[in-house]
């Protein structure tokens, strides 16, 4: 009975996280014109008309940019940030570390607001500059986490270790602590670049002409042609998505991290 | 004595406003295996961290082979430690962690390779080269991490209780392993330890710290034989310590008259120095049990439980029995207080 019970809930678990993947992935294989579940019949016109789509084109190298490079900025920051707070007693610890942790506590969309109104327009910035920023606060604090839960099981014994062995601070930081936390970077590295991929509500702000993300354009796109394509996109880029995770994981067990 | 090569004077040591060590005087000579032993909490590792420069001293003076390192970092002091939990660089072989220093000195290739291959010979690791730390057993380990602080060649080697993650057997062997090992570099010691068998075996001197302060300080010897507090007694296995007061022992349970003018406020008493099955004194079994030479009893008296040890060949008291016993005054240790 207790085993029954426990099989439909995870039956039932597995039906909402998977579920719509499928539908999703079938929607985009349509022969038909419209979006439509179950499909009109099966193709794969609509995955291969998403290659030709010029905007889907532009705004995934915008997304892969920013979540490189937004990534990227994220962990310079958040390595030594996660590093401080973990090795020192600095005063008002606790508040930075609430402080780092408000974009995931904060509405996307209030952040997304907030640039615009005081970066974006007052100080004239570029919406990619703001994009590229906006990106950056979104992934810092999964940065900092996943970095200082490896750090946590890193005794700080072996910097003094290093250091008795002729090593500057930062000669331990580099030799002896980032070797070892080479697999929490990486996982947060993925973790941000997921994040920001996928990320909506900050960025639906800070769109303009010609600058949007790929998820906005999606949405951009949806209002004007209902067709299969994207969904044949959002199936990809599940794809991808999923990749990498397996990849990762290959890699260096990265489930132990997040 | 010759010049002292490390020197410690008037150094104080704290964490916050909490002072750990106050004013603590040392000198080690050059050469010399000096253990710090007390129990856990008497300012043991923090003294070793000051030496080595991972703590910055409140106030004092630390010199090292005449100079004043008081305020030299703690990568340029020339100072070796091997941590209790070792601290091995857990990403590097076995050869890459004894290399670790020599590799930041930049010195040839050929001179790193063979200096490494020496240190790692010297410790009976030849062969594991190639391993991780966490490849390696508890032992070895221990010898890695002494590897890796002797090929840097140290003015001073300190060591925080290096044997307190072994079990027993291979902690014997480990002692004997550290003293050929000193004996053959000659390098100066200071050992950590709370153990006062590893202190009594190893070192040439013993510094008996309690509360952040030197108690006693003498060779094993004289701290085993002539033990002149009641902790240092304590510490070095006189198990029965009373006071002499007026011609009688008193204890905070009671008293019993003493069959000799006592010399001393205090008197102490191995178990072995009591004597069971004769004399003056008499007292119930409540516990015995065999170890081996000799056979170890709890006999309850006037002044509470006192430990004695009787020869093996003596007739085995039983328990709950009434026994004659002696406090003699030749095996009485004389204590100040
Ligand atoms: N990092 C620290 N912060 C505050 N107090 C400490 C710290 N390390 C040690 N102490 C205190 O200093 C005293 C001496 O500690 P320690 O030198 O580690 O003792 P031992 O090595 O002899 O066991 C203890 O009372 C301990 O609680
Ligand atoms: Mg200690």
């Amino acid at each position: 009975m207790k085993n029954l019970t426990a099989w439909a809930i995870i039956g039932a678990t597995l039906t909402f996280l998977i579920g719509p993947f499928i539908i999703i992935i079938f929607a985009g294989a349509s022969a038909g014109e419209a979006l439509a579940f179950p499909p009109d019949g099966l193709s794969l016109r609509w995955y291969l008309k998403v290659f030709t789509i010029e905007s889907f084109r532009q705004s995934f190298v915008l997304s892969m940019g920013l979540a490189v490079f937004g990534t990227l900025a994220a962990l310079l920051l958040g390595v030594p940030a996660a590093y401080a707070l973990n090795r020192y007693d600095l005063p008002g610890a606790e508040t930075i570390r609430t402080i780092v942790a408000s974009p995931i506590i904060v509405p996307g969309i209030i952040v997304g607001l907030a640039l615009l109104r005081y970066l974006v327009i007052p100080l004239n910035f570029t919406v990619t500059m703001a994009l590229f920023l906006a990106h950056t606060a979104l992934v810092l604090p999964y940065a900092v986490r996943v970095v200082s839960s490896s750090l946590n099981n890193l005794r700080s014994d072996m910097e003094e270790a290093a250091v008795l062995l002729g090593c500057s601070r930062v000669q331990a930081f580099t030799k002896v602590v980032l070797p070892n936390i080479r697999g929490g970077v990486l996982a947060a590295f993925i973790l941000g670049f997921v994040t920001s991929f996928n990320q909506v509500p900050v960025s639906l702000f800070l769109s303009g002409p010609g600058v949007r993300t790929l998820p906005i354009d999606m949405l951009a796109y949806m209002e004007i042609t209902y067709d299969p394509s994207v969904a044949a996109l959002s199936a990809l880029l599940a794809f991808m998505s999923l990749a990498i995770v397996f990849v990762a994981e290959r890699l260096l067990g990265f489930s132990r991290y997040v | 004595m010759s010049e002292p090569f490390v020197s410690l004077s008037n150094l104080t040591l704290s964490y916050g406003d909490t002072v750990a060590v106050p004013a603590l005087d040392l000198d080690v000579v050059e050469g010399e295996l000096i253990a710090l032993l007390g129990p856990s909490g008497c300012g043991k590792t923090t003294t070793m961290r000051a030496i080595a420069g991972l703590l910055s001293p409140t106030s004092g003076r630390i010199s090292i082979d005449g100079r004043d390192v008081t305020r030299v970092a703690a990568n340029k002091r020339g100072i070796g430690l091997v941590f209790q939990s070792y601290a091995l660089f857990p990403h590097l072989s076995a050869f890459e962690n004894v290399a670790f220093g020599l590799r930041l000195q930049k010195l040839p290739e050929a001179e790193i390779r063979s200096r490494t291959e020496a240190g790692i010979a010297t410790v009976g690791l030849a062969g594991f080269e190639g391993r991780k730390p966490a490849e390696m057993s508890g032992g070895q380990q221990q010898r890695l991490a002494l590897a890796r602080s002797l090929v840097m060649e140290p003015k001073v080697l300190l060591l925080d209780e290096p044997l307190s993650n072994l079990d027993a057997r291979l902690r014997l062997e480990m002692r004997t392993e550290l003293q050929r090992v000193q004996k053959k570099t000659g390098v100066t010691m200071v050992f950590v330890t709370h153990d006062q068998a590893e202190a009594l075996a190893l070192a040439d001197r013993i510094v008996l710290m309690k509360d952040g302060k030197i108690e006693q300080l003498g060779t094993p010897h004289e701290l085993y034989a002539e033990p002149a507090t009641a902790f240092a007694a304590e510490f070095m296995g006189f198990e029965n310590i009373f006071r002499a007061e007026g011609g009688n022992l008193v204890s905070d349970h009671g008293q019993m008259p003493l069959g000799f003018a006592a010399a001393a406020p205090m008197l102490a008493w191995r178990p072995s120095g009591v004597v069971v099955g004769e004399g003056p004194f008499r007292g119930t079994v409540s516990a015995s049990s065999f170890a081996g030479g000799h056979r170890e009893y709890v006999i309850e008296t006037p002044l509470g439980p006192i430990k004695a040890d009787a020869p093996i060949e003596s007739a085995e008291v039983p328990l709950g029995e009434s026994v004659a016993f002696d406090l003699p005054e030749t095996t009485a240790r004389a204590l100040a207080a």
